[in-house]
């Protein structure tokens, strides 16, 4: 056969997969396409948001679309119920009630959407929050890859605890929860089978509870952020840019598991920007960091927090930067898009 | 993380950074030959605490970057068929060719699927007869014998829908060309520790012999490099120039004998253009004649191909080291991991990638 030179060529752009991934891909389609025809304020882009007339309610929803639909430590429904209750909790509040929608694929089997649910459930029952409502819609085979999910949570904000990704200050703490890289490195092994998920497993699971241990410090607890799609190095971007400050991590104190750190090598990822589901990072009043960590560490999800950098007195507003373990220092940039695999 | 932490230790490192400083009495200038080594080098910022003077100058081991914009294109344009799948690592989707690159075409409706191993090409053939499976079978000695592998699996299943866009490359060929160039300033290599745990370091010892110039196995970790370069910067004070070997942990000298005799096997040594650099002579492998089946330039007779590369790019004269990315006009503004104007901007080991992923600017005269 006889193939004609050159490919099609298209002017027109299409949607790639990078744009979902967290990166600066997804912020250009926000920045360009989104959110122009919303005409909404601009402002910080928080995990959620305050429902407008009423300052302790907060808003936020997210969709799951994860594969495979169970990996080692969750599964899409657990998964679906701590990612909301979780972005909530990133300001501050309890959630108050779920609602649920599901988009299944013709042919998904009976007995796994069963299991889904039952997870989901249960996962809902511990963190305490009740669904309250839902919907549910099936499309044909190939429409959709077996079951995505959608959540939409309200949360209640606690007291003078009032953390926006606009707030860190110079001189704040950067603190960590635990380690890093567990979700991503865990999906990513079970989907393609590549050897590892025996030795990790997802961090997925609800942040809330952690999150209500530091409502004593109020104020001093600045910025909380899971740093999910896009992981650490997105998240602390985000933050250095919606509060224009210039943030420092130190790269031997970012906890990175072995099997992550080994996945990561062999694939040629980085672990900063490997996505997490049961970690936060907080920015906290300089004076406040060692409360705040003795808070973290009173809880099982808080066991490892660490202190892992801070906001620099000067520099470029919206800068990241890394110590290296042999002592320099370098950018730590906005991922791009999605993470491919190296070559060798 | 006691296994990773041996080879990442900061008081380790700053005593390596120490020892050096004492033993440099000239600007040394070592060539790593390959790009994970730049990666390491450039994350981690070890170039930048070298003592005065001495630099590292990055080499053209980044497989993604060498291979010919002619074969992207010519994958692409495969790619494009309805009854193919189109298989590769991940970092190959995202090369520019000259008018798209395999990301985009799998989002416009191309099935373009990324796999860990060639092996699970030949799966995804077995599991669809009524498609035609397409490797791009790209990369150095290292992913050669996996490759080699997989064409011997396909053989003994008897695929007829399986077949391989190879476009594999050699480096000692690419080390002796660029000693070759009378303007090279290369005066030790640090050779490819993964390279090296297949080939061996035999080939080598005629290359430092013939050309005087010490070549050190390296790893890719923090410590690796740092202890490399210090056994490089030995040899280089002391006058010798022989073959020696930090990575003693992963490499013998012989290297791994199995695989390089399904290397053996199913492929041959040729002539091989590297993109960026030109033409090399015994520089490639191909497919041997007993296996041309699997030869998917050959399957797909791609006609017209028209590669024309961007005038601006200067990634030839990056993979052979005689420019750094930052002294590319193009360099973060108009030629991003976003909108790459050439390959070693975008694969995960292009020295540009390294750079623009550690914030490297450019240095402009204020004179």
């Amino acid at each position: 056969m006889t193939i004609q030179c050159p490919t099609p060529h298209h002017d027109d752009e299409v949607v790639l997969l990078g744009h979902g991934a967290g990166g600066r891909l997804t912020a250009e389609l926000l920045d360009r396409v989104i959110l122009p025809a919303l005409d909404g304020d601009p402002g910080p882009m928080e995990d959620a948001a305050l429902l407008p007339g009423y300052r302790e309610l907060v808003i936020s929803t997210d969709s799951f679309v994860v594969s495979p639909l169970f990996f080692p430590g969750g599964d899409i429904g657990s998964l679906a119920v701590h990612g909301t209750v979780n972005d909530l909790a990133m300001r501050g509040a309890w959630p108050v009630a779920l609602s649920v929608s599901l988009i299944l694929e013709e042919g998904l089997a009976l007995t796994e959407l069963r299991a889904v649910m039952a997870s989901l459930g249960k996962a809902a029952q511990d963190a305490g929050v009740p669904v309250v409502t839902g919907d549910t819609k099936v499309v044909g085979r190939g429409a959709a890859d077996r079951l995505f999910i959608n959540t939409t949570g309200i949360g209640q904000r606690h007291g003078s605890l009032h953390p926006s990704a606009a707030l860190a200050r110079p001189g704040d703490a950067v603190l960590l929860s635990g380690p890093i890289g567990l979700h991503g490195t865990t999906v990513l092994s079970t989907r393609e089978g590549l050897g590892f998920e025996g030795d990790i497993a997802s961090d997925t699971r609800p942040l809330h509870r952690l999150v209500r241990t530091l409502v004593p410090l109020g104020a001093d607890v600045h910025v909380l952020r899971d740093p999910t799609r896009g992981g650490l190095a997105a998240a602390l971007n985000e933050i250095a840019r919606d509060s224009s400050v210039a943030v420092e991590i130190e790269e031997s104190a970012v906890p990175v598991p072995e099997a992550v750190a080994s996945a990561c090598d062999l694939l040629g990822l980085d672990p900063l920007v490997v996505a997490n589901e049961g970690c936060l990072v907080a920015f906290v009043a300089a004076d406040a960091a060692e409360g705040t960590l003795n808070a973290m560490r009173s809880m099982g999800e808080g066991a490892g927090a660490v202190r892992i950098g801070e906001v620099l007195p000067d520099g470029p507003a919206g800068r990241v930067t890394l110590r290296t373990l042999v002592g320099a220092r370098r950018i730590v940039d906005m991922p791009l898009g999605e993470q491919l695999p190296r070559i060798c | 993380m006691k296994y990773l932490d041996e080879y990442r230790d900061p008081v380790l490192a700053r005593r390596l950074l120490d020892e050096l400083r004492q033993t440099v009495t000239h600007p040394w200038r070592i060539m790593e030959v390959c790009g994970g080594q730049t990666h390491t080098l450039v994350r981690q910022g070890i170039d930048e605490l070298l003592p005065a003077g001495m630099r590292m100058i990055h080499g053209p081991g980044c497989p993604v970057c060498v291979t010919p914009l002619e074969t992207l294109d010519r994958a692409m344009a495969v790619a494009a068929r309805p009854e193919v799948i189109l298989t590769s690592f991940g970092d190959m989707l995202r090369v520019p060719g000259t008018d798209t690159d395999l990301l985009s075409l799998r989002a416009r409706g191309a099935d373009v699927r990324v796999v860990y191993a060639p092996m699970d090409a030949v799966r995804l053939a077995a599991e669809h007869p009524e498609k035609q499976v397409v490797f791009l079978a790209v990369g150095f000695e290292t992913t050669a014998p996996a490759n080699a592998t997989a064409v011997l699996h396909a053989a003994r299943l008897r695929l007829t829908n399986f077949s391989m866009l190879v476009s594999h490359v050699l480096v000692p060929p690419a080390m002796t060309a660029l000693l070759d160039d009378p303007d090279c300033e290369v005066q030790a290599f640090l050779a490819a520790g993964h390279v090296c745990a297949v080939m061996g370091w035999r080939e080598y010892e005629p290359i430092a012999a013939e050309y005087r110039v010490p070549i050190v196995v390296t790893g890719f970790e923090p410590l690796d490099l740092l202890e490399g370069i210090l056994m490089a910067v030995r040899q280089l004070e002391s006058g010798r120039f022989e073959v020696e070997n930090q990575y003693v942990r992963a490499v013998r000298r012989s290297g791994n004998t199995e695989a390089q005799d399904a290397v053996r096997e199913v492929f041959r040594v040729t002539d091989r253009a590297w993109r960026g650099i030109g033409a090399l002579p015994d520089s490639g492998l191909e497919l041997a004649e007993k296996y041309r089946r699997f030869d998917a330039a050959r399957r797909f007779d791609v006609s017209g191909l028209c590669p024309v590369e961007d005038a601006e790019c200067i990634a030839g004269a990056i993979l052979t080291g005689a420019k750094l990315p930052t002294d590319c006009t193009a360099y973060g503004t108009r030629c991003t991991p976003r909108h790459p104007l050439g390959a070693p901007m975008v694969s995960s080991e292009g020295t540009c990638a390294a750079f623009h992923a550690a914030g490297r600017t450019p240095v402009r005269s204020t004179a």
